[in-house]
C-alpha cells in the first residue's frame, strides 16, 4: 500500500494529559464553531462535496514524488483544502482526515487526536487560507506564489506545534525536537508548497470558477487574514527562539506558569496520592490551562469577529 | 479495489465483536487515558493493563499475537523521546561520546523513556483491537451515539465510503504516469525534482477535479434515492444489559490500575 504515515502524527503515550486535554479544548472549540458556521453557510449538498474532498485529501496524500536517495515527497493537503474549499469547510474536512488515520490505521493516537487536529487541521488551514486570502483580488501569479509560501509556513507550524507539545509533555528536550522537527519539515514543506502550487494552477487552468468569485472558497471572511498572519508570525518569531535560544522560551514559559501545567502531571508523581482524579494538582493545572487557553481564544476570536464586520 | 484492502476488520465472530461499539469506543478511550495518566515507573500497573488487553485479545478470538504483530507502528516516533535519556536529571548510569558530545544516560531519563514507550505501545495496541473486532461504520455510528456533530460523522462516513473509490483513481493516475515514464537505457525518467513535484501536483489537480465532479453525481443520485440531508440506518445499535455490565466492570477495572500504579 501506498500508504505513507507523515512524521507529524503524534501517537497515544508521548503527549501527557495535560497537553493533550488542551489541545482538545481548543480544538473542540474551533470545531465547533466551524460545525456552526458550515451548518448556517452550506446546504445540504455539501455534506456529500466535503466528505468526498476529506476522501480526496487522503487519497491526494498517496500521491508521492521521488525526491533523492530513496525518499519521496508527498502532500499534506491542510492549505490546499483550505484554498479550495474554504477555511471553515476545510478545517472539517482535515479533521475528519485524521480522525480516520488516527481510528482506522493507528497513525497518530486517540488521546492526542485533539493536538493532532490542531496541529494537522486547524493551523494549517488557518495559515493556508489566511495569507491566501490576503491576496484574493490579486494576480493568478501573485496567488499561487502566497499560496506556496504558505503552503510551506503551515508545514512548519505544523512541526513546530508538534516539537512545544512534546516539550511540553516533558517528552522532548526543547531544543533537540525543534531543530529536529523543523529541519525534517522545512524540506517537507518545500514538497508540499510544489504540489500545492502545482495543484493550484491546474486547477485556475482547467476549472477557474471553483476559485473565483462566489465560490464556497471565496467565503471566508478578512478576519482569516489576520488569523493567519498571527499564526505565521509565531512560527515565524518561536522558531529560531525555541531553536536557537531555548533558554529564553523555557524561562518565559517558566515565568507564566506553562512549564508547571504542562509537566506537572508527569514529575509530580508523588506515592502516597490517595485519590488521583479528585486530587487537587492535576484538576486544577487541566482547569487552569483549559481556561488559559479559552481566554487566548476568546481574544483570536474576538479580534476575528471585529475584522469580519465588512461581510454580509 | 476490495474494502479490505485498507480495513483492518476481522469478521471472526466473537464476544468482543458483538459488545455494542459504543462500549468499545468507550473502554479503548478509557483504556488509553489511563496509560497517560499512570506515573512513569508504574510497573505493577503497567503489567496489569498489558494483562487486561491480552485478555479483551482472547475474548477476541483473533488468535494469540494479533494486536502484537502491529504494535510496531509507533515505534519509530520513539526517536522523538530519546532525548530525556540525557535530558533529566537523575544519577548516571553511562556516559558515552557520540560525534562531539558526551552524552550521559541517567536512571530518572531512562524510567521516563521506558515508561513513555510501554504506554505508546500499550495504547496502540487496545486500538488495533478497537478497529480489528469493530466494522468502521459502526464505530462512525457510535461516535454520532456520543455526541460527535453529525456534519463531522456523516463527512467520516463519506470518507471511508468513497476513499477506496478515489485510491483506485489515485492508482490509475499513478499507473498512467509510469506509463508515460519512458527512459533510454541506463539512464533516469523525468526531469528534476521540481518538475516531478509539479507532475504530482497536476495529478493532484486532476484528482481534485475528478472528485468534486463525482460529488455531484454522487449528490444527484442521492437526491434520486430520497436524500434528505440525514444517513439512516437499518441497524439500530441497541445497549443490551451485557453491554451495560461489560463497559461498568472493565470502566472498574481501568480504575484500579489507576490506585494500583500510584500507591
Amino acid at each position: 500500500m501506498h500508504y505513507a504515515p507523515a512524521p507529524l502524527h503524534i501517537p497515544d503515550g508521548f503527549l501527557n494529559v495535560t497537553v493533550s486535554a488542551i489541545c482538545w479544548v481548543i480544538t473542540v472549540i474551533v470545531i465547533g464553531m466551524a460545525v456552526s458556521r458550515t451548518n448556517k453557510s452550506l446546504g445540504e449538498k455539501q455534506v456529500p462535496l466535503m466528505g468526498i474532498m476529506a476522501a480526496f485529501i487522503f487519497a491526494a496524500q498517496m500521491i508521492n514524488f521521488p525526491v533523492a536517495g530513496g525518499t519521496s515527497g508527498h502532500l499534506l493537503g491542510g492549505a490546499l483544502a483550505a484554498i479550495v474549499l474554504g477555511p471553515w469547510a476545510g478545517m472539517l474536512v482535515m479533521t475528519a482526515v485524521i480522525a480516520v488515520q488516527g481510528l482506522l490505521f493507528q497513525d497518530g493516537g486517540l488521546l492526542v487526536m485533539g493536538a493532532n487536529i490542531l496541529n494537522m487541521g486547524l493551523l494549517t488551514a488557518a495559515i493556508g487560507y489566511g495569507l491566501y486570502r490576503s491576496v484574493m483580488n490579486k494576480s493568478t501569479g501573485t496567488k499561487l506564489a502566497v499560496a506556496g509560501v504558505a503552503a510551506w509556513l503551515s508545514v512548519m507550524a505544523g512541526a513546530l506545534a508538534t516539537a512545544l507539545q512534546l516539550w511540553l509533555s516533558g517528552t522532548s528536550s526543547l531544543q533537540t525536537v525543534t531543530i529536529a522537527m523543523l529541519s525534517v519539515h522545512a524540506l517537507i514543506g518545500i514538497g508540499e508548497a510544489l504540489i500545492t502550487v502545482a495543484a493550484l494552477s491546474f486547477i485556475f487552468r482547467t476549472r477557474p470558477d471553483l476559485l473565483g468569485e462566489g465560490s464556497v472558497s471565496a467565503e471566508g471572511g478578512r478576519g482569516w487574514i489576520a488569523a493567519g498572519v498571527v499564526v505565521s508570525l509565531l512560527v515565524v518569531l518561536l522558531s529560531p527562539l525555541a531553536s536557537a535560544n531555548p533558554d529564553g522560551l523555557e524561562r518565559v514559559a517558566t515565568d507564566l506558569g506553562f512549564i508547571e501545567a504542562g509537566q506537572a502531571a508527569p514529575y509530580e508523581i508523588i506515592p502516597n496520592y490517595t485519590l488521583p482524579f479528585l486530587g487537587e494538582t492535576p484538576l486544577s493545572t487541566i482547569l487552569a490551562g483549559a481556561i488559559g487557553a479559552l481566554i487566548v481564544l476568546g481574544i483570536v476570536v474576538a479580534t476575528g469577529r471585529s475584522l469580519q464586520k465588512k461581510t454580509s | 479495489m476490495h474494502f479490505d484492502a485498507f480495513d483492518r476488520y476481522h469478521d471472526t465472530g466473537s464476544f468482543i465483536h458483538r459488545l455494542d461499539p459504543r462500549v468499545k469506543v468507550v473502554v479503548t478511550v478509557a483504556y488509553i487515558l489511563s496509560n497517560a495518566l499512570l506515573p512513569d515507573g508504574a510497573w505493577t500497573a503497567f503489567g496489569l493493563a498489558w494483562l487486561f488487553l491480552l485478555f479483551a485479545s482472547a475474548l477476541s478470538n483473533l488468535g494469540p499475537g494479533f494486536t502484537f504483530k502491529r504494535s510496531f507502528i509507533a515505534l519509530p516516533f520513539a526517536l522523538a523521546a530519546v532525548t530525556v535519556l540525557f535530558s533529566i536529571p537523575g544519577s548516571p548510569l553511562s556516559t558515552f561520546h557520540f560525534l562531539f558530545w558526551n552524552l550521559t544516560i541517567t536512571d530518572m531519563g531512562l524510567l521516563r523513556f521506558v515508561s513513555i514507550v510501554v504506554r505508546s505501545w500499550l495504547s496502540v495496541q487496545m486500538a488495533i483491537l478497537l478497529v480489528a473486532t469493530t466494522r468502521f461504520p459502526d464505530i462512525v455510528h457510535a461516535l454520532e451515539h456520543l455526541r460527535v456533530p453529525a456534519i463531522l460523522t456523516t463527512i467520516i462516513a463519506f470518507l471511508y465510503r468513497y476513499l477506496f473509490v478515489l485510491v483506485d483513481e489515485v492508482f490509475r493516475l499513478l499507473r498512467a504516469r509510469e506509463a508515460r515514464s519512458a527512459a533510454a537505457p541506463g539512464s533516469r525518467s523525468g526531469g528534476s525534482a521540481a518538475w516531478r513535484a509539479r507532475v504530482a501536483g497536476n495529478m493532484a489537480g486532476q484528482l481534485f477535479l475528478r472528485s468534486y465532479e463525482r460529488s455531484d453525481r454522487v449528490y444527484n443520485a442521492m437526491l434520486a434515492r430520497g436524500y434528505t440531508g440525514r444517513l439512516n440506518t437499518i441497524h439500530p445499535h441497541e445497549m443490551h444489559r451485557m453491554d451495560y455490565i461489560v463497559t461498568v466492570l472493565a470502566l472498574f477495572i481501568i480504575l484500579l490500575f489507576q490506585l494500583i500504579g500510584r500507591i
